[in-house]
């Protein structure tokens, strides 16, 4: 009851102090939502390229092709030492026999395979990795097995895609962690205004024994609810702008490979996270203000 | 250990000054203490050490058995809700009437409506504010003002009332009035009461303890005293 009278009046005090710094609060308003904008484009890419990688990943095997005159303890052999390499996800042995039956479901193909006497494909382990930035390192190491006789997968594009996410990535976290920081102290400085005004108020507090969490309280909640308020068009962005987005390029970019993110989850996240970093930059901005004032 | 305690207490101001040297007192519950010297003495700077609104650099001051200036910033407001604190400039809130000055720190303590109301006018009673309770501060008198202050620093029964000059600004008579509610309140209440003053009269009218202080220095301490002109010392 009582922690409830003494929220109820910070509440009060909070609303009350945006309302009469319009000017002020609305500059720190637009910096947050330019911000989170930012933020949330951000977000969006880190998302979507995270996604895409692992659908790259998914799609990504290393086929090691078996001499033809290996035995099936060579084999054995093979697969286990395959298994036990780290990167290793799966690995799947398939007999030249296997891959010629399956070969010989395609008519087509059955004839010409007819045709010859000795069966001209190779056996083969089909290997999936579980990390793709190795993929190279794994491939060269299967490659120096005993018995293999080459290995294959798409060395250059994986490559190249690969590295260029990664530093898109990194881009976008060091953008958002530095806009966080600028938004922190844009906040921090539009409360100290409001600090300042109301200091003779402050000190008479302190000395009348008023707690330093009850004063600091309003202040924090005024930087919450500029935190929020900031947020609101950036949320709005994300939901309809990517919505939009999204079926705008119907759902994907250039190649089948690259697919976009569906719109319905996570454009709710991305906001959540919108919410949460406005409301706590802006409490965090005035916590840094108000602290300067709370000693003595 | 006695209510209020000070030993060898010293406070040099960053700026070289040196307010109190050496002080060492003790004050019982209930008394009655004038402080005076002339200004720049070191007779605010005395009170000021008791709420903690100035830590000490060497020695000890002890309010009710708290170390004052081992007290952590954080925990201050415990300290200051014990005590209460009338100012010469009064430090009222300008936008607050009367009544909600005075409720004001029992509000931010989080205390009940119905209490606070209850304790707001036995305080206004006391200190015969009764008619003024809607009223804004720049409405009032100087010695109105100081009432709504009084009524503020005893809203909550401490059992410490500290003055800085509360009448300072005030002129002879009103002084006079202020002083009744405050002897008041002392008696009634029980509660110990510290006053900063230079103002002769009063002193010498109320046959109380008398500390002296001279250039950061305790140089006398009568019981019953009377106001000692520094060019007799």
């Amino acid at each position: 009851m009582k922690m409830f009278r003494i929220i109820r009046k910070s509440f009060k005090d909070a609303f009350k102090s945006v309302f009469r710094n319009f000017s002020l609060s609305m500059a720190s308003i637009s910096c947050t939502s330019i911000t989170l904008i930012i933020v949330a484009i951000s977000l969006l890419v880190t998302y979507n390229v995270n996604s895409i990688t692992k659908d790259i990943e998914d799609v990504l095997t290393i086929v090691a092709f078996v001499d033809t005159n290996a035995t099936d303890e060579d084999i054995k052999r093979l697969d286990e030492d395959i298994f036990n390499l780290s990167n290793i996800y799966t690995n799947e042995y398939k007999s030249k026999e296997e891959i010629k039956a399956q070969l010989s479901e395609d008519e087509d193909l059955k004839q010409i395979l007819d045709t010859l006497d000795e069966n001209p494909v190779q056996s083969t382990f089909v290997i999936s990795v579980k990390d793709v930035r190795k993929i190279s390192e794994t491939a060269n190491q299967i490659k120096g097995m005993d018995k293999i006789v080459s290995v294959k997968y798409g060395e250059s594009l994986v490559n190249k895609l690969i590295s260029m996410f990664d530093i898109i990535r990194n881009a976008c976290i060091v953008a958002v962690v530095a806009l966080i920081l600028v938004t922190a102290f844009l906040i921090g400085n539009t409360i100290k205004i409001t600090i300042f005004s109301r200091r003779n108020e402050i000190g008479i507090m302190r000395l009348v024994g008023t707690s330093n969490f009850v004063i600091k309280q309003p202040f924090l909640i005024e930087g919450a609810v500029l935190g929020l308020i900031g947020s609101i068009i950036p949320v709005l962005l994300t939901i309809y702008g990517y919505s939009f987005l999204y079926d705008y390029v119907g759902g994907k970019v250039f190649t089948d490979l690259i697919v976009l993110v569906k719109p319905n989850v996570i454009i709710y996240q991305v906001s959540l996270v919108l919410l949460i970093v406005g409301v706590i930059v802006g409490m965090f901005g005035s916590l840094r203000a108000v602290r300067k004032y709370l000693k003595v | 250990m006695e209510f209020i305690e000070f030993k060898n207490v010293f406070k040099v101001y960053e700026n070289g000054v040196t307010a109190l040297a050496d002080a060492s007192l003790s004050i019982e519950k209930g008394e009655f203490v004038f402080i005076i010297g002339q200004s720049g003495s070191g007779k605010s700077t005395l009170t000021k050490l008791l709420y903690r609104e100035e830590k000490p650099n060497k020695g000890q001051v002890f309010v009710g058995g708290i170390n004052v200036g081992k007290l952590k910033n954080g925990n201050v407001y415990k300290l200051r809700r014990k005590i209460g604190v009338v100012f010469q400039d009064f430090k009222l809130l300008p936008k607050l009437t009367v009544y909600e000055n005075i409720a004001y720190p029992l509000e931010s303590y989080g205390m009940k409506p119905s209490e606070i109301r209850e304790k707001v006018l036995r305080a206004t009673e006391r200190v015969g504010l009764k008619d003024k309770l809607r009223s804004f501060p720049n409405q009032l008198s100087g010695g109105e003002q100081q009432r709504v202050c009084i009524a503020r620093a005893i809203v909550n029964e401490p059992k410490l009332i500290i003055c800085d000059e509360p009448t300072g600004d005030l002129d002879p008579k009103i002084s006079k009035e202020i002083m009744e509610v405050l002897k008041k309140i002392n008696e009634d209440l029980g509660s110990t009461v510290i006053m900063a003053t230079h103002d002769k009269e009063i002193v010498n009218k109320m046959k109380k303890r008398v500390i002296v202080i001279h250039d950061g220095v305790i140089i006398s301490d009568k019981k019953k005293g009377s106001y000692v002109e520094n060019e007799d010392v």
